[in-house]
């Protein structure tokens, strides 16, 4: 998608840049992204001799190799029958006011039910004085309330909790309510009178087990089990391959970007930690307390 | 209506075990393009290949490598990654009870109704006594060979389970810093939050539609008669800081104006 995004020194960009409006007050601001994928670099496919592979895009229809350039979008209005949609088709129809998070509504943060959240942003200061920002998150954060909005972003829609926490602004993608289901849409049974006698044992049992998050809890034991399996056999030197050639996929992990730092910067400061260089991705929201 | 559950399961904490069915608690609408060669109109596939030969190396010939750096991989075999795989079981481990606060949305990934598989008054007397403590709970399983963490939350009466996030992918949100400037005139604040108060509501979902949605399968119905779309562009604008308390008093007047027409006076 042709975004305006802004090309941050380290070379990660932010999804979207834009306006957050209230009132008449205009916020502008960069959205990035508050969560990364998954731990480690992950399994890569390679040939029987450990040569790593690349993909390659291939026409259906004549088993041509393609570029990217030779690809366009299409939508299957019948069995085998497609629309093609360009890039700039789908820009043409965002709504007029595209690049606004306009906050005509807020609401206690508390209201919004646990199922409506679906990704969570941090929104930066983006150009000129960061001061109404700062007065955004201000407010919201001491009053409790999310801003509530739609904007489009990369072809799509989305409706937005904007929210402040220790005075930086978030965007939290919520779920439509067409995509969120009720509890008799899936047919859970109407609900009925608990025995006080049950709720006081639950009542007791979670007093018992109660206590702080452990956040130790949420580390990827999947990836630690491989991990550990790699570093036996890279121990004991068995299948251990060294390639020429670096497979395709692995061009962009060259320079491994940190988005806490460029988040950091973007915000205008330095980490608190020192910044950490190379395979950053490691257990980093495991608060040590 | 009645959705089929997906899964099925037992909740343990402590001594206390609650059979239970899992359900999606949402729907996918998003609108799903496919991939097309250009010249042709064909939908593409993905191959790998040999970047050294050029050659095509089928997915079972394939075999799997963890990248150790400096060019180096480490081989797996099935057999090896199948060693890995968590045991399969029904529990759905509760680990303690927390304050909903302590896990914020951030972790949220993706959200499932439970419902009773057997014993429905204990199945009530769960969420109700997680809504009375105003507690949620930490929980672990297994499900398709995957390992979950989740919280298990009560909401309206009924219980949830919200897969969250794994540690490694949750930015650090303690190690940034907020922006920082000039302290915030009182005046500005007040005014802020005066204009936040007037624009306060309830939150409600039905008030929002995804309209850019219905634009897109407007737009693909135009296109599939043939018809074509305009092409414009956009500038961002910002409010200069000198400019930011006259825009909050116009705001404040604004609002002002609007309450007082749909009050009728």
């Amino acid at each position: 998608m042709a975004d305006e995004e802004q090309e941050q020194p380290g070379g990660l960009r932010s999804f979207w840049t834009g306006t957050i409006t209230f009132g008449l007050v205009s916020v502008p601001v960069a959205l990035y992204p508050a969560t990364r994928g998954s731990a480690g670099p992950g399994l890569k496919m390679v040939d029987p001799e450990g040569t790593p592979l690349a993909r390659r895009y291939v026409c259906s229809e004549t088993g041509e190799e393609l570029d990217y350039e030779d690809l366009v979008r299409g939508y299957e209005i019948e069995k085998g029958k497609f629309v093609v949609v360009s890039d700039e088709e789908l820009e043409a129809i965002e709504p007029r006011k595209s690049r606004e998070i306009d906050l005509q509504t807020f609401v206690p943060l508390e209201e919004i039910e646990p199922i409506y959240f679906e990704r969570a942003y941090f929104l930066t200061p983006a150009g000129g004085s960061n001061k109404a920002y700062r007065l955004l998150a201000n407010v919201m954060e001491k009053s409790g309330r999310a801003g509530i909005a739609t904007f489009v972003m990369r072809a799509k829609e989305y409706l937005v909790a904007i929210l402040a926490e220790n005075g930086i602004l978030r965007a939290e993608t919520l779920r439509f309510q067409d995509e969120v289901r009720k509890p008799s849409d899936v047919g859970l049974p109407k609900k009925t009178k608990a025995k006080p006698a049950d709720v006081k044992r639950f009542e007791q049992l979670i007093e018992k087990h109660s206590g702080k998050v452990n956040f130790r809890e949420f580390l990827d034991e999947d990836a630690e089990r491989l991990e550990k399996l790699v570093a036996k056999k890279q121990k004991s030197h068995v299948d251990i391959v060294k390639s020429g050639v670096q497979a395709e996929e692995d061009a962009d992990g060259g320079e491994v970007v940190d988005l806490l730092e460029v988040l950091s910067r973007s915000l205008g400061g330095t980490t608190r930690k020192p910044a950490r260089k190379a395979a950053p991705r490691k257990r980093s929201a495991v608060r040590k307390k | 209506m009645t959705a089929r559950a997906i899964w099925k399961g037992v909740i343990k904490a402590g001594s206390a075990e609650l059979p239970v069915k899992l359900y999606s608690a949402v729907t996918e609408r998003t609108i799903h393009f496919r991939l097309l060669h250009e010249k042709d109109k064909a939908p593409v596939r993905q191959k790998m290949i040999n970047p050294e030969t050029g050659e095509e190396v089928a997915y079972e010939a394939a075999k799997k490598a963890y990248p150790v750096g400096r060019g180096r991989l480490v081989l797996l075999d099935d057999e090896e990654l199948e060693s890995l795989e968590p045991k399969e079981s029904r529990d759905i481990e509760i680990s303690r009870f927390v304050d909903p606060a302590d896990i914020d949305h951030r972790w949220y990934e993706r959200p499932y109704y439970l419902g009773p598989d057997g014993n429905t008054p204990a199945y009530f007397a769960l969420a109700e006594a997680l809504e009375n403590k105003k507690k949620e709970a930490v929980a672990h399983w297994v499900m398709r060979k995957k390992r979950y963490i989740g919280s298990l939350v009560a909401e309206g009466g009924y219980l949830t389970l919200i897969t969250l996030r794994n540690a490694e992918e949750v930015i650090d949100a303690d190690a940034l810093e907020p922006p920082a400037g000039r302290p915030l005139e009182k005046r500005e604040i007040a005014m802020a939050e005066q204009l936040v108060d007037a624009l306060t509501d309830h939150f409600e979902p039905s008030r929002y539609r995804d309209e850019y949605r219905a634009r897109v399968m407007e737009l693909i119905e135009t296109r599939a008669r043939g018809g074509k779309v305009q092409l414009k562009v956009f500038r961002p604008k910002t409010t200069k800081e000198d400019k930011l308390a006259s825009a909050l008093e116009a705001s404040l007047a604004g609002v002002g104006k609007k309450k007082r027409a749909a009050s009728g006076r």
